[in-house]
């Protein structure tokens, strides 16, 4: 069965050159957009952009997944995003750690109990979100689970804010844990790089490297990569749609609570209402990276991360956010696919 | 009369109903303005007795009605873009916004600095004059807008168009919010003068009933240039964009300038819904115009029935008044009741979860909305709705809406 399945993907005349060439030139694009941050922000505004960028990359998959396989702006995802935030804190907040940990092991464990955990318990909300609120409506018309997936934004929002006396966090700041101490430096010629910043960005890096391989050389992402492609087509190949789905949801709001560990050890802290915005820029980075590519996701999430440390390196935070809009606008304009997208013949 | 003759009526109720489409079909401006004041004239009827009259007072009721009324508008004018045209817009609040700013400037004394003029001096106490030119002059400047944002992007298909609008959305607030010099930043602008009429009774904070009217009329105007729109042949065309962009210009449907006027009417729906709403509120402030109002908006569209008028208009007005007066009027309702834990939680603090619920119930029970186009609901339930009977049952919809409702489509 492997055999057919290969060349229907890449054709033999080119399976050497092809997508290695292009996985080649994508990855170029994304050292380019580096190296060029790196030149305007400086050494220490080039880490803290790529610390956030890596966050919004994170989030900015899920997005790409969900709207590659059932074509589902999937607005309750920042959300989603939220929620891990106050996981994570919830989850070390009981377990008696509200300051830096110091004693490497015990951090180590912590810290890989608090992704797994946070990672598991979201990828089971995704799942149960996409039961409750998207399949019942996959056959409805196109704007009915964009309704609901903004019902659901709301309902977590709010589930999050809760009622104070009885359960929930309240409309106020939150402060998350932040374990990992903060003034562990690492100095690389001539500048002071914190610690923290290196493990979100290698967290962030192994994460989609898994995810790639994953869903390029298993079953079930050969799974997921059918239904995306052909729904009914996969589904007459055998494939289980509706396991399928689950699954890229699972996935995406796994990674969803991941960039939500790692806000909460960067920043310190979090709101119930942190998930709009976030999910706005990093849909936006699933869109300017190229919808579908997970590449494409990492890229667009860095881009975001720049323009936002960038307007707040020269004062100008306020604009940060237009920026970013104007910026879609003006590469959706040109390039509607997105930098990395590949030009599709329009769907019926 | 020989429409009626030719159908078959069987019952008294059923040829009552065919009559009214019948009038309906050949006299539609007349009788969406018969409808609409009857509507007007029962709603403060409702509002005074019980029930509703436990809630709140009949004063608050009819201001909640005007603003329900400017989010009828809302609806009726993305109806155009969404239902009637097919263009996903998820930043229609932008243009809400435009208009608002539009008569915050013509009629405030800041605005009037800005633009160097001053209605104050010109028209004395009468200056509310003009809000009757600014509800044309919002209408355009927000039509204007529309057709600037969408020259570039209206050649992106479905969701990418969303996504422009939305950062679009986005924008504009950030826009008004930090141009600090013109718009006055974070507080916005205040002291708007309220609208003015020789010989009709004063507009004021504590007088409902001018606005109430007011708003009333507009919203008749509105809703007659809409139906007159869509069963022309600029509405047509919408409706074959909708369906099939290529076949429509294929048929030599100018795809670019038809969707340009959808955006343009839509956006000029918006900025009469913004001049109307800030003329009420005398301050505008870059807070009022979030991504929830176009998304509430879209959720009204959707609810109340996709490219149908008269259901869009319905759904606002159902959301606005759940969302806000049953809602906020819960926490009354359990402490008059006294149930316990009940009464302990404050309502006010759990609306957008029930909110949300409400929205997530509601589309799961009805994914075409509560009173669906007619011809969509051929399209998605073709083995349910026999042809024979259709016209039948869209006679009965149109009788419904007290004349109001859709018969001839």
């Amino acid at each position: 069965m492997t055999a057919p399945a290969t060349s229907a993907e890449a054709p033999p005349a080119r399976s050497l050159s092809g997508p290695a060439a292009q996985l080649a030139v994508q990855l170029a694009l994304v050292a380019a957009v580096l190296a060029g941050a790196f030149a305007v922000l400086g050494p220490e505004q080039f880490i803290n952009a790529l610390t956030l960028g890596s966050i919004y990359a994170l989030i900015a998959i899920g997005y790409t997944m969900v709207y590659g396989i059932i074509e589902l702006i999937n607005f309750a995802h920042g959300d989603v995003f939220m929620v891990g935030t106050f996981v994570s804190l919830a989850l070390l907040g009981t377990l008696g750690f509200t300051a830096a940990v110091h004693d490497p092991l015990l951090l180590v464990v912590l810290l890989a109990g608090d992704f797994l955990v946070t990672m598991i318990l979201l990828g089971v909300v995704g799942v149960v979100i996409e039961r409750t609120a998207y399949r019942p409506l996959r056959t409805a018309p196109r704007l009915a689970p964009l309704i609901t997936a903004i019902g659901v934004s709301f309902i977590l929002q709010n589930l999050v804010q809760g009622v104070p006396p009885y359960f929930g966090y309240g409309p106020y700041a939150t402060n998350a844990p932040q374990i990992f101490p903060t003034d562990a430096f690492l100095r690389v010629g001539g500048t002071n790089v914190p610690v923290l910043s290196l493990l979100i960005l290698a967290v962030a890096l192994g994460l989609m490297i898994t995810l790639q391989l994953f869903v390029g050389r298993t079953r079930i992402g050969r799974s997921m990569r059918s239904t995306a492609l052909d729904r009914d087509a996969a589904a007459l190949m055998g494939v289980n749609i509706n396991r399928t789905i689950a699954i890229t949801f699972f996935i995406g709001s796994a990674l969803a609570g991941a960039a939500g560990v790692t806000y909460g050890l960067q920043y310190g802290v979090t709101r119930f209402d942190l998930g709009f915005q976030a999910g706005l820029k990093a849909f936006t980075a699933a869109v300017l990276g190229g919808i579908g590519n997970t590449i494409g996701a990492a890229l667009g999430g860095f881009i975001i991360g720049f323009i936002e440390v960038g307007a707040a390196a020269m004062g100008q935070a306020r604009w940060g956010p237009a920026i970013v809009f104007g910026a879609l606008v003006v590469v959706l304009v040109f390039r509607p696919a997105g930098l990395l997208g590949q030009q599709v013949g329009e769907r019926a | 009369m020989s429409v009626v003759q030719d159908l078959p009526t069987p019952g008294g109720a059923r040829g009552m109903r065919t009559r009214a489409s019948a009038f309906g079909g050949r006299h539609r401006s007349l009788s969406i303005t018969l409808g609409m004041a009857l509507v007007a004239a029962v709603l403060p009827v409702l509002a005074g007795v019980p029930p509703f009259s436990s809630f709140q007072p009949q004063a608050a009721w009819i201001d909640g009605f005007t603003n329900a009324g400017v989010f009828v508008l809302l609806a009726l004018g993305l109806n155009i873009v969404v239902g009637v045209a097919g263009l996903l817009d998820l930043g229609y609040a932008a243009f809400f916004a435009i208009g608002s700013y539009a008569y915050a400037y013509a009629a405030s004394p800041f605005g009037n600095q800005i633009l160097g003029i001053n209605v104050q001096a010109a028209l004395g106490d009468a200056a509310g004059l003009v809000f009757w030119p600014m509800l044309a002059i919002g209408a355009l400047v927000a039509a204007l807008f529309g057709v600037l944002l969408g020259a570039p992007t209206l050649r992106l298909r479905g969701d990418y168009l969303a996504i422009v609008t939305l950062g679009f959305g986005e924008i504009v607030p950030i826009v008004f919010l930090n141009s600090d010099a013109v718009t006055n930043g974070t507080n916005g602008i205040g002291g708007i003068y309220r609208p003015y009429l020789p010989g009709f009774g004063a507009y004021s904070a504590t007088n409902p009933w001018p606005y109430y009217i007011t708003t009333v009329a507009v919203v008749t105007l509105v809703l007659i240039l809409c139906y007159r729109l869509v069963e022309s042949r600029i509405g047509r065309a919408w409706e074959a964009i909708r369906e099939d962009e290529l076949a429509a210009a294929a048929n030599g449907i100018n795809t670019v300038t038809t969707k340009l006027l959808a955006f343009a009417l839509g956006a000029s729906t918006a900025g009469i819904a913004g001049v109307l709403n800030t003329a009420k509120l005398t301050v505008v402030s870059p807070d009022q115009f979030t991504f929830v109002i176009s998304f509430t908006v879209l959720a009204m569209v959707v609810l109340g029935g996709m490219g149908n008028f008269w259901g869009v208009a319905v759904g606002a007005f159902v959301i606005y008044t759940i969302n806000n007066v049953v809602l906020k009027s819960l926490n009354q309702f359990f402490q008059s009741v006294g149930v316990p834990i009940l009464k302990d939680i404050d309502f006010l603090q759990l609306q957008f979860l029930l909110y949300g619920l409400a929205l997530v119930a509601m589309m799961l029970l009805r994914p075409e909305g509560l009173f669906p186009n007619s011809r969509r609901t051929r399209e998605l339930h073709a083995d349910v709705v026999p042809v024979e009977e259709d016209a039948e049952g869209e006679a009965a919809a149109g009788g419904a809406a007290g004349g109001a409702g859709e018969g001839g489509r």
